[in-house]
């Protein structure tokens, strides 16, 4: 069953006279994991925020789970479906201690204290990081941060998660810390998610990968679909992984390996 | 460098006064004000001076600590102290060039310095004993009957614990920036006041910019959490009110009574 659906969207910022997204029309399945992929500006992080009703299109419509994000008595309910961590781990930690940022969601949505204990330490589990519950969370790494920010929409229980460059501001160790965290949530949780990133070597563990270009959908298929295709991915500015590059039949590869 | 600033500072503890409730304490406070506002005598003084250092002995906080939060408040201190000693009519005990010292004057020199300290120390042992949180949240409850006349009560404390949130997130910034201009040779240790100020310039802007930038993206974050206000909100830790506190502020009432009683009496 389809979770999110992108009807005919397009979107345009109020001061600007160009559209940022035109006539998308795509729809997630439940459960599916999938890799939005895109250079700067190419419109997908506007996707990700038309997803919880951070925006909302100036053009058709976008459903979560039927329910449509323009309407105002249904955002909490969108929101609390869709959690959406950002790129930067500093803003958005609410509290000064990890287990009241976790909390901040719960709380919010009105959930019993005891409840709310049990979901954050919970969600901490969760992330592999029960024990720094207590710990100001300025003094953690950013992968560690990241991961909070992961726990505090778990809180939540949202039925699907939109990341949005996770790892953009991470070392790559803090960059695989965060992907193995996500991967561990959806084998144990079996949770839609959307991985918005501008790094091809993350999509490649994707159900599916959906590639935007200048506001339009380019490519959508699986990651050996798409990376397969290397003549347009360059055309569209991407590079694809090198081992895709190497891999494609009937070609004489360039890469210093093979040659 | 600038890593070591802290503000209100906080002792980490598990003493009976670590664990009293926050609106406790902050009415605790207010009662010792109160107590010793009105303690003129030497017995008053020395009640509300004996319920400070009990508290204090309880608290395990070094009287250092306490002494020492003092300082900044030495000009004033002086200042009140001089004040006092030669303007006061009374019997004169001495007299030097223009000045004179009377009883009086001494008496309420060494009343009036006391009071100060007290009354200084009595808050800092609260911001000691008490996490910043703790504090807003005390705060936040205590204020609560005022949502009825629209007091944003609710923001405020937001506000505070958002703030205390983001200090030591922008003094690093503000570390990264200073570094950054050095490194592009800007001077930031010489030269008269003006120029010094003049110096800070390329410091503030950029990091006002990203305090913005942040606000805006903290903003959004916290939409995304669900955050819409504070009605209909709960708390996963909530302030209980135990026998403790219930005795403390018995004991602080007590307090302010004797120290009423004894004024009465001129003591």
């Amino acid at each position: 069953m389809d979770v999110i659906t992108f009807d005919h969207v397009g979107f345009r910022y109020p001061d600007s006279p160009e559209p940022v997204l035109k006539n998308i029309d795509i729809a997630f399945s439940g459960g599916s994991f999938t890799a939005v992929l895109g250079h700067n500006g190419s419109g997908k992080s506007t996707m990700a925020k038309l997803c919880n009703a951070i925006l909302t299109p100036t053009e058709g419509a976008v459903r979560v789970k039927g329910m449509d994000t323009r309407d105002d008595n249904s955002l909490l309910s969108v929101r609390r479906t869709v959690g959406m961590v950002f790129q930067n781990p500093d803003n958005q930690i609410v509290a000064s201690v990890v287990e009241d940022d976790v909390a901040f969601a719960p709380e919010n949505l009105g959930v019993e204290p005891s409840e709310i204990r049990r979901r954050v330490d919970n969600a901490l589990r969760r992330v592999g990081m029960y024990e720094f519950r207590l710990h100001a969370p300025h003094l953690l790494s950013g992968g560690q941060k990241q991961r909070i920010a992961i726990a505090g929409v778990l809180a939540m229980q949202p039925e699907i998660l939109v990341l949005d460059e996770p790892t953009a501001m991470l070392d790559p160790y803090g960059r695989r810390e965060v992907l193995a965290t996500v991967e561990e949530l959806r084998a144990e949780t079996g949770m839609t998610v959307l991985l918005i990133t501008h790094h091809m070597d993350e999509c490649i563990n994707a159900d599916r990968v959906v590639v935007i270009s200048d506001g339009e959908i380019a490519l959508d298929g699986t990651p050996a679909d798409v990376f397969s295709r290397v003549e347009t991915m360059r055309d569209l500015g991407l590079d694809v992984p090198a081992t895709t590059d190497c891999a494609k039949p009937g070609r004489m590869c360039r890469c210093p390996r093979c040659r | 460098m600038l890593k070591d600033i802290t503000l209100g500072q906080y002792f980490p503890g598990d003493t009976p006064v670590h664990r009293l409730d926050p609106r406790t304490k902050l009415v605790c406070v207010i009662l010792y004000f109160i107590a010793l506002f009105t303690a003129n005598g030497p017995c008053s003084v020395g009640l509300v001076f004996l319920t400070l250092a009990f508290a204090v002995g309880i608290s395990r906080i070094r009287p250092g600590a306490l002494v020492k939060g003092m300082k900044p408040l030495l000009f004033i201190v002086i200042f009140t102290a001089i004040l006092n000693l030669f303007f006061t009519e009374g019997e004169v005990l001495f007299r030097w060039w223009i000045f004179r010292v009377t009883d009086q004057g001494v008496y309420r020199t060494v009343l009036m310095v006391l009071r100060i300290f007290l009354l200084v120390s009595s808050t800092f042992l609260l911001t000691y004993t008490t996490s910043p949180l703790q504090l807003t949240d005390g705060m936040e409850r205590l204020l609560a009957p005022l949502k009825k006349v629209r007091f944003p009560v609710h923001e405020l404390s937001m506000m505070m614990s958002i703030a205390l949130r983001f200090i030591p997130t922008l003094i690093e910034e503000t570390d990264k920036i200073m570094s950054a201009q050095k490194a592009r040779g800007a001077d930031f240790d010489t030269g008269g006041l003006a120029k010094r100020a003049k110096a800070l310039l390329p410091i503030l802007v950029p990091l006002f910019v990203s305090a913005f930038r942040r606000a805006d993206e903290l903003a959004t974050a916290m939409e995304c959490r669900c955050y819409h206000g504070g009605e209909g909100r709960t708390r996963m830790k909530t302030l209980k009110m135990g026998v403790g506190d219930y005795l403390t502020l018995l004991l602080y009432c007590l307090v302010v009574a004797g120290a009423i009683v004894l004024v009465r009496l001129g003591l």
